[in-house]
């Protein structure tokens, strides 16, 4: 039968693809597994045609196909909403990030202008040298303040 | 931590400004001649033109958000250096003139008797007239304020307005940032964590740049929205409150 041999086809490539992506790294474990067990529901499907029937019959479904339908309706409904929320963590995670990124890059200003400041009456010109940009001096050692802190 | 020169009581101008280079100038100018003795902090929110360099000439302290939050990001991001710079109080004032910085003073010393202090316009002062769908979202929404604030709120989504130790506290964890949520939610946060909300009745200019949309489409748009952003926020779970909460006290030196 060519459609069985299709729908067997297709599953065996939805499978082997995804186990491809996660061994590249590029699809994450937790995300992989749903559509892993997804493909191997159907070749099992596919190999065993009757496997449908006899759970429509049980259920009550009279066409098989719509049983097939409604399940993957209400595996594809699933999965978007759980992407939505995926990503709304994500987002409120960096935002989050954002806020912590302009503070820290504000205070980072300051604290490079303090250092960077000629300290008055002591002249040491080796410590300045206007021809290098900031962030290129080497500075190895940073400014200990609270060295009394373990 | 704590700049030596941010004492425990001082106030700070939480300005966010998005692509605000026009505007800008002119309003840290009025903050800077009129607001007395506080410290400025423009929250660039990802801005494409100069608001950084602009903000920055001018003498004001610049937080550069790496790209637009909204409203309520940036301003999330300014309670969070607030706190973290110990002040003592916490005034968002818009970029675009909208709000008069010689009210700033009467905002601040509103924290004498609440946590929460809104700048609200009202219908006798000030010039600033809204019809239709709008009027009802407002209406709405300050009715219900009102009821669950056990305060006369006439003006619950206005961005002028104050906080102290406590709020800042609450802000700098939970300032919502859903459209909407900059305003009305984070009223409903402070009412619903015990925090005491008052209005004080201030003059609102138009605004200097820019023009509020008055299309009847989008002004029922707004009205569904804001429908939407007061109910999530009345059926959400809440943070905990905060354990010094309510500070019903400005602190001192607040007052300029």
């Amino acid at each position: 039968m060519t459609v069985q041999l299709l729908a067997l086809l297709t599953a065996l490539v939805i499978v082997v693809g995804i186990l491809e992506m996660v061994r590249r790294r590029e699809l994450r474990e937790k995300y992989a597994a749903l559509w892993v067990v997804v493909g191997l529901v159907i070749v099992l499907l596919a190999a065993f045609p009757g496997l449908l029937a006899r759970l429509a019959d049980l259920i009550g479904v009279e066409v098989p196909a719509n049983l097939l339908f409604f399940l993957a309706l209400v595996l594809l409904l699933a999965v978007s909403v759980h992407l939505s929320w995926e990503l709304s963590k994500t987002e409120e995670e960096m935002r989050v990030l954002a806020e912590e990124v302009a503070i820290l890059r504000l205070e980072l200003d300051r604290v490079r202008l303090r250092l960077d400041a000629p300290r008055p009456g002591t002249p040491s010109p080796d410590a300045r040298r206007p021809d290098v940009p900031v962030q290129d001096l080497p500075r190895p050692e940073p400014v200990r303040r609270d060295e009394g802190r373990a | 931590m704590s700049d030596p020169s941010t004492g425990r009581a001082r106030a700070l101008v939480i300005m966010p400004a998005w692509n605000e280079q026009e505007a800008l100038p002119g309003t840290l100018a009025e903050v800077f001649a009129h607001a007395g003795d506080v410290d400025v902090l423009v929250v660039d929110d990802g801005s494409d033109d100069d608001t950084a360099s602009v903000a920055a000439a001018a003498g004001a302290t610049v937080l550069r958000m790496p790209y637009n939050t909204g409203v309520g990001g940036a301003m999330r991001a300014g309670f969070k250096y607030a706190q973290r710079h110990g002040y003592g109080a916490a005034i968002q004032v818009d970029a675009d003139g909208q709000h008069d910085p010689r009210e700033i003073a009467v905002v601040l010393a509103g924290l004498h008797e609440a946590d929460v202090v809104i700048g609200a316009r009202f219908a006798d002062k000030g010039a600033y007239a809204v019809r239709g769908p709008r009027r009802w979202a407002m209406q709405l929404l300050a009715g219900t304020m009102s009821r669950i604030g056990r305060t006369r709120l006439t003006d619950p989504t206005s961005g002028f307005r104050a906080a102290n130790v406590a709020a800042i506290d609450l802000y700098a964890r939970h300032y919502p940032a859903e459209y909407l949520g900059d305003t009305v939610e984070s009223l409903v946060i402070a009412i619903r964590s015990g925090l005491r909300v008052q209005q004080v009745p201030v003059e609102m200019r138009p605004r200097q740049g820019g023009r509020p949309s008055h299309a009847p489409w989008k002004a029922a748009v707004y009205l569904v929205r804001a429908v939407f952003a007061l109910g999530l926020a009345l059926v959400r779970r809440w943070p905990a409150v905060p354990p010094h909460a309510p500070v019903v006290a400005a602190p001192e030196g607040v007052r300029p």
